[in-house]
């Protein structure tokens, strides 16, 4: 019965077959081996699904873990804690004659007062082993009477950051039950602690020094506003000059160039150059930009410049495919209503390609923004206090920053180097997300 | 239309970028040994906090070879004003500097390091005398190939654990420093290394300071962070580093002792541990009238309170020069007296 169904019901196969009727064999679809096989086929097809599935799983497990373990130990970089501390801004302990206010030499005299000693006399008073404040808490008094010099004589109530192992202890990165020598904190700074945490005289908030100052020897001064300006203005740098000369070099090559030997030389070029790793381009830098033009080490300008060339080749790639995606006919229909050609490509070409164009520059734009290893050979693994002031002033970049904080022998300096990598992910989320947006918006279909 | 802007926007930045660099440097600059780094950004930030009126020093980490090559490279805004250094400038470096036309170098002696060979809290390694280091380390051990594969065929004494030791790269100071400190030294206990040593320098110092290449000596670079990470990881791997990163990871790690003396702050204060080394700063005396804030910062550096015993460095892991040797540096740092090149050897 099994077999004659199938002998009226051919498959496509059998129609196409040539007729030579009654030599072919019918497929019995029901004897074991043919079902073992039909079974065999089936667990292949799970097999592979499965496979892909759990290569899928295993990614994101990485990428999962990768992210729990700096969201772990970086969110409390972006906290800190602070110390109150009550201040006598007595003229005697900061050297300063009260008399000389009221000369022109006023705001010298407050500037070169002794705030230092006037710190340590005010955490003498809380008492314990009086080492509770950072190393650079005594710049907030100055800050405090040079806004208001008539504070000089009078007594104030001033929240300064606390120093790097009271604000561990107070993120609770220390396990108190081990014995001093293995804890990696001493017994008096734990005293200490608990003496002021029971006092009510600390509070943990967010790390506003974090997000707005620079780099710093202290971990609990140290922030990541002038790597993140750093990174901005070379960025700015790189896409100003790679952006315009990328699509102008793809428009060229993909509307106007011929077609020979030269232009296919070109085109080998500029992929191979897309493929050299990044550290050759800051040989070339140091060669060119630091030794031959003499720019300044350290500098945004330099480093946009090294990073431009290096996207340079990534822009012009994705420019021509996006420039090649545009359909012919749009080119000979405005040509055909008596466009010029430079018509055509700006009005025609460019807005179409346009969202091609921009994703890649963006993704290049990201490439560069995680860049570290050309910018190591032009000085700009640097420590830089001060924030950028413009594009020749020295600066570090984020990826930098992260690198010179992983390095550092100070405990503080683990989750600030999580959280600059937070920061750093955070932009590059934006950036791609950005990426994403532009090409929904312009992408046109038809 | 926004290609317009876009094309405006573009073209400005251009020029910017093209615009060629002309603005003189204001501030000082400073390469060399990721060593004395830490000890030198801490002083250029104290710098800037007393002496607003100053830009902040840029401190760059080298490694010492290249920070004194940059510094040699000449005179001028474009050449770094000072540079770090782990190990003594050597003669053939001053020679190579003056004949770029860096003729005067003021060196400060800026304090002490002790190199330390260290282990896991988790292990036990007795301790080391600087010939066990050669003999388990060097590529070939008084001339001959190096066979040992674990600790206890170096010397009975020692336990039977792989040799595996994590050491700084040949760019470092720190790797200067480990040759003259336990390799030379392990060596010269051999009389016929001594008298090669007179005979053939070249080969002495091949068959001395030559690592070997089969897995026990690792070059880890220069992130002593991560030799930290790694010892605390495997209790049987030894790691090779400076004191400041010993004391900062006391809790992970602690120091194998060298012929029975602890890397300690009075040990190496003392001259009493074996490998201690004393850390510079090179400074070109001709900048000091060009960049402002150079003898600001040198008096800076120079304070008791900054590398004195109780000095914001010592919280750093700097080990404070003897008394003597600490004033007469300061009294060159205020003076700016020159280096002697004959003095080096």
């Amino acid at each position: 019965m099994n077999s004659a169904l199938t002998s009226t019901a051919p498959t496509d196969g059998a129609e196409r077959q040539p007729a030579v009727a009654g030599k072919r064999l019918q497929t019995d679809w029901s004897s074991p081996a043919m079902r073992s096989r039909v079974r065999a086929r089936y667990r292949a097809e799970a097999t592979f699904r499965y496979t892909g599935l759990a290569a899928l799983l295993l990614a994101a497990l990485f990428l999962g873990f990768l992210l729990f373990t700096i969201v772990r130990d970086g969110w409390t970089g972006f906290q800190s804690t602070d110390v109150k501390v009550s201040v006598t801004y007595d003229p005697a302990t900061l050297m300063i004659d009260p008399a000389a206010l009221k000369t022109p030499e006023a705001a010298q005299a407050l500037r070169s007062a002794d705030y230092a000693a006037l710190m340590i006399e005010a955490v003498g008073q809380l008492g314990g082993a009086a080492d509770v404040v950072s190393e650079g808490a005594w710049l907030i008094l100055r800050e405090n009477l040079e806004a208001d010099p008539t504070l000089l004589g009078k007594t104030q109530s001033v929240w300064v950051p606390a120093k790097s192992n009271i604000d561990l202890l107070a993120k609770g990165k220390f396990d108190l039950a081990e014995p001093e020598l293995t804890r990696g904190v001493s017994d008096d700074d734990v005293s200490d602690y608990t003496q002021l945490k029971q006092r009510g005289l600390l509070r943990t908030g967010f790390n506003r020094i974090f997000v707005t100052m620079a780099d710093s020897t202290n971990p609990e001064l140290a922030g990541i506003w002038g790597a993140a300006l750093g990174s901005l203005l070379t960025l700015l740098i790189t896409i100003g000059l790679s952006f315009p000369i990328g699509v102008m070099a793809a428009i060229y090559l993909e509307e106007f160039a011929p077609r020979n030997r030269w232009t296919d030389l070109i085109e080998v070029s500029i992929n191979n150059l897309a493929a050299v790793p990044s550290i050759i381009f800051g040989l070339l830098g140091l060669a060119v930009f630091l030794n031959f033009f003499g720019m300044p080490r350290s500098a945004p300008l330099v480093g946009g410049l090294t990073l431009a060339l290096m996207t340079l080749p990534v822009i012009v790639i994705a420019s021509r495919v996006a420039i090649k995606a545009v359909p012919p006919s749009i080119r000979d229909a405005a040509l055909g209503i008596g466009s010029s050609p430079i018509q055509v490509v700006f009005q025609h070409v460019i807005p179409m390609a346009l969202p091609g164009i921009l994703t890649g520059t963006i993704i290049g734009m990201a490439r560069a923004l995680g860049e570290t290893a050309p910018l190591l050979l032009i000085g700009m693994r640097a420590f830089v206090v001060d924030t950028p002031q413009g594009f020749e002033s020295p600066a570090t970049v984020l990826p930098v920053q992260v690198f010179l904080w992983s390095d550092d022998v100070q405990r503080g300096f683990i989750e600030k180097t999580s959280a600059a990598i937070i920061v750093l992910l955070v932009i590059l989320l934006l950036m791609n997300s950005l990426a994403i947006y532009l090409r929904n918006k312009f992408e046109r279909r038809w | 239309m926004n290609i317009k802007l876009l094309t405006l926007v573009s073209s400005t930045m251009l020029t910017v970028a093209c615009s060629a660099p002309s603005e003189a440097r204001t501030q000082i600059r400073i390469v060399g040994s990721s060593t004395v780094y830490p000890f030198t950004t801490a002083v250029a930030e104290q710098f800037k906090r007393t002496n607003p009126q100053f830009p902040a020093p840029i401190v760059e980490s080298t490694g010492t070879g290249g920070g004194i090559k940059l510094f040699c490279s000449g005179v001028g805004e474009k050449f770094p004003d000072m540079v770090n250094a782990s190990r003594r400038i050597k003669a053939s470096e001053v020679a190579g500097c003056k004949a770029k036309g860096v003729t005067g170098i003021i060196e400060l002696q800026v304090g002490l390091d002790g190199l330390s060979i260290a282990q896991s809290r988790k292990a036990n390694f007795p301790g080391l005398s600087e010939v066990d280091v050669y003999k388990a380390l060097a590529a070939a051990p008084f001339g001959k190939p190096n066979t040992y594969r674990t600790w206890k065929d170096v010397n009975p004494r020692l336990p039977a654990i792989k040799i595996e030791v994590l050491g700084p790269p040949p760019t470092s100071g720190t790797r200067d420093a480990f040759n003259d400190l336990y390799l030379l030294k392990g060596c010269e206990t051999n009389a016929a290394m001594v008298a090669l040593k007179k005979s053939n320098e070249d080969k002495f110092k091949n068959i001395c300071t030559k690592l070997r290449e089969d897995g026990a000596f690792i070059e880890a670079g220069e992130n002593d962070n991560l030799i930290v990470q790694k010892l605390s990881a495997n209790p049987n791997m030894l790691g090779v580093f400076g004191y400041s990163y010993l004391e900062e990871n006391l809790d992970k790690i602690k120091d194998v002792p060298i012929n029975g003396v602890t890397a300690t702050y009075a040990n190496i204060a003392s001259f009493k541990y074996p490998a201690s080394r004393p850390l510079y700063l090179y400074v070109k005396a001709q900048h000091i009238r060009a960049i402002r804030g150079m003898k600001e910062f040198l008096v800076e550096y120079s304070k008791e309170s900054t590398w004195g015993r109780q000095g914001y460095l010592s919280k750093r892991g700097l080990v404070a020069s003897p008394d003597a040797a600490r004033k007469r540096n300061a009294q060159i740092a205020r003076t700016g007296a020159v280096l002697n090149p004959a003095s080096i050897h």
